[in-house]
């Protein structure tokens, strides 16, 4: 098959290109979700992104938060943010470093003004930016504009022959086009994590990435009360078949073909290193993962399953493949592209990869995902350890 | 092409995957070595649901599991040719 060599994005003011084209509220603590949440309601084309933190955090973990909302503001599939927080400071350092992409944005703190007249307020200026952003036009991208995180989850045997090997064929395929690539997961590699770790493309990126890996590795060996048989494989891994952790790392290795990563990235952290496969230090669970990918600036994913997870982004669109042929028959409404046929070698894998790739394009282009039809947008954020 | 009922990734692997809805006790089954296109046949001992592993040879307490042509775990009971491998016989190397 030929490649296309573009699709119809949303230009944005720094050069970025976005395959949706949100308006979203965004509060910065748990505590303005409320608000957030009625301005939504109010104003049509706009979507809240309510969360669970934010108050209270320090260090590395209020770092990471702070990276996680700034990315999300900052990620080309959002058009125009509002902030909402309690207290004008933190609100503001999150709008300050928004509006350094030129997109609009404006901020709004709860305090003094309760939230019958801060919902009025903001609803006034999220009309205005549902109104401006709506007259927003798809043009022609080039497919460099595209970038691609990837996350598997429901996992089975499946995942590792078929469906996770599809989307490592259309890294293969991709990659040339200057396509920026992520994939995470660091607990999810135990096992392959010597095998990945060759995969680094200079000895910087090997060594950052060993570094990444044992330290997860010694966290969870800390925390562990006696082993993690009940989380890792899952319960629905171990009905699909995986055994073992060693065996689901090695399956969920497959979705990065033959690809080397070029540099590992904190959680939520935007790559600067060009385009190219990148690593980033993530969570193994499928809606943390993707939340800081979407925050890293990633536009479009990719979440091949075996036994059907339906999990879904706010603002990055997420296509769901399985080569579970029961799944895809019995869950068809989460899936977007069924590669089972691979299975019972009526599809090979580079006719998957295209397959892929097709699809991928048309939901660049606008085509719902299964999971935004449904209504899925999980948003949740990692939280390091217990607030102060 | 007949039909395959396991596939096996690699060469090297000793457990192959079963790809069809169930294999049942005492089946000749087709196997497809992906990593080489190569065809090889087994028979059942178990009963075994689609994406659960068969046991390609013998295997004895203490052996490591090869798939992918990698370890994926050791042996915590004796498997015979054919049967069933999941977490009643095979446990993490790790954790």
């Amino acid at each position: 098959m030929e490649i296309p060599k573009s699709f119809l994005g949303y230009k944005r003011e720094n050069g970025r290109a976005g395959t949706r084209n949100h308006v979203i509220i965004l509060p910065v603590d748990d505590i303005s979700n409320a608000c957030a949440e009625a301005v939504a309601n109010n104003i049509k084309g706009t979507i809240a992104l309510p969360h669970s933190y934010g108050r209270l955090q320090f260090g590395a973990d209020l770092e990471l938060h702070f990276r996680t909302m700034i990315g999300t503001g900052k990620n080309p599939n959002v058009a125009a943010v509002i902030v909402v927080g309690i207290e004008p400071k933190w609100t503001k350092r999150i709008v300050d470093a928004i509006a350094t992409t030129g997109k609009p944005v404006e901020g709004f703190s709860i305090e003094g003004v309760g939230d019958i007249d801060t919902i009025a307020k903001v609803s006034k200026k999220a009309q205005e930016f549902s109104m401006w952003a709506s007259e927003k036009q798809r043009e022609e991208c080039p497919m460099s504009d595209l970038w691609i995180s990837v996350k598997c989850g429901e996992s089975d045997t499946t995942s590792g022959l078929a469906s996770n090997p599809t989307v490592g064929n259309l890294m293969d395929k991709l990659e040339p086009l200057g396509v920026h690539l992520c994939f995470g997961e660091t607990s999810e590699l135990t096992g392959a994590e010597t095998v990945c770790e060759k995969r680094g493309k200079t000895p910087e990126a090997q060594a950052k990435f060993k570094k990444t890996w044992n330290d997860y590795n010694d966290f969870i060996l800390k925390e562990a009360t006696d082993d993690l048989s009940e989380s890792q494989p899952t319960a629905g891994n171990i009905a699909g078949g995986l055994t073992t952790i060693e065996e689901k790392a090695f399956g969920n290795f497959q979705k990065i073909g033959g690809c080397q990563f070029i540099d590992v990235l904190e959680p939520a952290e935007e790559p600067t290193k060009g385009a190219g496969l990148y690593f980033m230090d993530t969570s193994s669970a499928a809606a943390e993962c993707v939340t800081l990918q979407a925050a890293g600036g990633f536009n479009i994913h990719l979440f091949p399953t075996g036994q059907g997870n339906i999990i879904g982004n706010p603002i990055e669109p997420v296509i769901k493949l399985t080569a579970n042929p029961l799944t895809a028959k019995t869950m068809s409404e989460h899936i977007d592209v069924d590669v089972s046929k691979i299975l019972s070698r009526e599809m090979n894998l580079s006719q998957a990869g295209d397959e892929l790739i097709k699809s991928t394009l048309r939901v660049a282009n606008g085509r719902l995902t299964c999971a935004e039809a449904l209504g899925h947008k999980e948003f949740v954020m990692t939280k390091l350890y217990r607030s102060a | 092409m007949s039909n395959t009922d396991i596939i096996i990734h690699d060469e090297k692997d000793n457990v192959g995957v079963v790809v069809i809805e169930k294999i049942t006790p005492d089946q000749d089954c087709s196997c497809w070595i992906m990593e080489n296109d190569k065809s090889v046949s087994i028979q059942s001992k178990d009963e075994i649901p689609l994406g659960h592993k068969i046991a390609m040879i013998d295997l004895n307490e203490g052996d490591t599991i090869l798939k992918y042509g990698h370890d994926i775990g050791k042996v915590v009971k004796n498997i015979k040719k054919g049967e069933h491998v999941h977490v009643h016989n095979v446990k993490t190397k790790k954790w």
